[in-house]
């Protein structure tokens, strides 16, 4: 149930995402989700890309440094309060969130969620527990 | 066991090479003072004549040339034979004002070759090697020395150059290189890319003589780790010949001078007073045998410290340290020494290439130091936080070492221009 998680170094230098999602056009991969964390020199960018693989590859190619994570989608209903119930169960369970981004679109009113927590067989199992059914890679598009 | 390329010579006693050297450096002088009007003029306004300088005693009697009086004398002035004998120049990659243009008889490329296989030969060679030389050829005396020096011990050379690493590579798999001759950086920038390609089962090395430039211990460490290779240190200036004039032994405790061609002193940077041994000071060479470039007392500005302690690997020659810097090497930020030594120290020490670059520059009348620093997928996360503590732990151990506060500026690999002659380590924008 988890997903790979691109995470790629940026410096802080114009130009630089352009390059890298250019690169990818250009193999004809599909980004489902970005999110970029950084300071005022450097950052980081996570991507979810519909072939993980080949964009990792593709990436390496370039000269970018890069590092698979697993993280996991959560399909939440696209309402007033539909974030905070799972954020609740959370942490009633202790699970801390390191980050989390949102996946581009939705599907049947449903927004999905990327959660990157430090352990991810704990954060499937108590969703799972509370009702909350991670999604896999292949609803997302994810080959 | 150590192996020697002229025994009777490097291990000789010391009242021999002390013989050798009376006698060279009083032949010298006469040379000198009859062929080089540049240098008699120096010495007739000191008061002096070859009849006072009967020998190594004598020696701190005559005057010093530096970087300017080659400079001055450009091209053709502090030449010692008639242009009909020389057969060859080199000379020294120095980017600002006028080059320095040294020249060869046919007999000074002979002993410059010897020194070279003498190097070679500490380092472990013999005519069953292949010799890979990625020093610079041309007017760069690095591969045009190594490349001599080789020769003269039989070792298959492939003279490659620097630059193409794909080239680099496949020769060195297809013709099993064992001994890599090219600049500390260079080799780094190789022990990666073998690294990165897992090239690291099919290359054959099994030693390396790196210089040209400035490295530490633990840059070494490194290039030895990653190649499997023992890694030997080689000194030398154009000025002087080029690589050769000192070099590492199994020891690998300083290199050893070459004093049948060279007499080494340390003086007192500011007063020019001769140091006794073991002080810290500058380097100072005297050519008792080269015809056409004969320096006398030439001022390296490197700065070092001499030793005649008993060397393991039997061999006679006075040891020099490492220069633990160039007078003109060392920055002053703040008011305070900064050895671009140093900071690789704390770089490789905290698990980052050696490759880096120091930019000062001034902002409101105040210095700014700042160190671009490559990432690595080994450091790298995909936790912000985590590469934000990982750069703070940086600048506070570049703090503890240099005594001033260092921005660090993370960048991607590659980013900083790989330098395949010698690195471009400090951008100072302060000069204006
Ligand atoms: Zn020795």
């Amino acid at each position: 149930m988890t997903i790979h998680q691109i995470s790629v170094f940026l410096e802080n230098r114009a130009g630089q995402l352009a390059e890298i999602t250019g690169v990818l056009a250009k193999k004809g991969i599909d980004l489902r989700a970005i999110n970029i964390a950084e300071t005022s020199d450097y950052g980081v960018l996570r991507l979810i890309a519909d072939k993980p693989q080949e964009a990792a590859a593709t990436l390496l190619e370039q000269g970018f440094i890069l590092s698979m994570t697993p993280v996991v989608a959560v399909s939440v209903p696209d309402e007033p309060g539909g974030l905070a119930r799972v954020l609740d169960v959370l942490a009633k369970e202790n699970i801390d969130v390191e980050y989390m981004y949102s996946v581009f679109g939705q599907v049947d009113g449903l927004a999905h969620m990327v959660f990157r927590v430090a352990d991810t067989e704990k954060l499937i199992a108590v969703l799972k527990a509370n009702g909350v059914e991670p999604i896999s890679g292949e609803n997302l598009g994810i080959r | 066991m150590e192996r020697y390329y002229q025994p009777e010579i490097e291990c000789a006693s010391r009242e021999q090479i002390l013989a050798w050297q009376n006698e060279r450096l009083v032949k010298q002088v006469q040379h000198v003072w009859d062929n080089v009007p540049y240098y008699r003029k120096k010495m007739e306004e000191k008061g002096l004549t070859p009849a006072d300088i009967k020998g190594v005693e004598d020696l701190h009697k005559l005057p010093f040339l530096s970087k300017d009086d080659l400079r001055e004398a450009y091209p053709y002035g502090l030449l010692g034979m008639p242009l009909k004998d020389c057969v060859r120049i080199q000379s020294t990659s120095g980017t600002t004002g006028r080059r320095v243009v040294a020249f060869y008889t046919q007999h000074d490329i002979d002993l410059w070759e010897d020194c070279c296989a003498r190097a070679i030969v500490a380092a472990g060679g013999t005519n069953e090697d292949v010799c890979h030389v990625s020093y610079g050829y041309g007017l760069f005396t690095g591969g045009p020395g190594l490349n001599g020096g080789s020769h003269k011990v039989g070792c298959l050379t492939l003279p490659m150059s620097s630059g193409n690493t794909d080239r680099q590579l496949q020769f060195m798999v297809d013709l099993g290189s064992t001994i890599l001759c090219c600049t500390p950086s260079y080799a780094a920038y190789l022990a990666e890319s073998i690294h990165e390609r897992g090239l690291r089962d099919q290359i054959k090395l099994k030693a390396g003589i790196f210089g040209a430039e400035a490295w530490s211990e633990e840059m070494r460490r490194d290039i030895e780790a990653k190649l499997g290779i023992k890694a030997y240190d080689i000194y030398g200036l154009t000025e002087t010949s080029g690589p050769g004039v000192s070099f590492e032994c199994s020891e690998q405790t300083g290199m050893h001078i070459n004093e049948d061609h060279f007499i080494a002193e340390i003086i007192d940077p500011d007063t020019g007073e001769v140091l006794p041994e073991g002080s810290k000071g500058e380097l100072v060479f005297t050519s008792i045998t080269k015809e056409a470039f004969p320096l006398l007392r030439y001022r390296t500005r490197d700065i070092c410290i001499l030793t005649r302690e008993k060397c393991s690997c039997g061999r006679t020659f006075v040891k020099m340290s490492k220069p633990m810097g160039r007078s003109d090497d060392m920055l002053i930020v703040k008011g305070v020494n900064v050895f671009p030594s140093q900071i690789e120290t704390v770089l490789l020490e905290q698990g980052y290439p050696a490759n880096y670059q120091i930019i000062v520059d001034r902002v409101n009348n105040s210095d700014t130091l700042e160190v671009m620093v490559e990432m690595t997928p080994e450091n790298f996360s995909d936790s912000l936080a985590k590469i934000t503590n990982m750069e703070k732990s940086l600048v506070a151990a570049l703090k503890a070492m240099l005594g001033i506060y260092a921005k660090v500026r993370l960048v991607a690999p590659k980013t900083i221009t790989r330098s395949e002659g010698k690195a471009v380590r400090v951008i100072d924008k302060r000069k204006i």
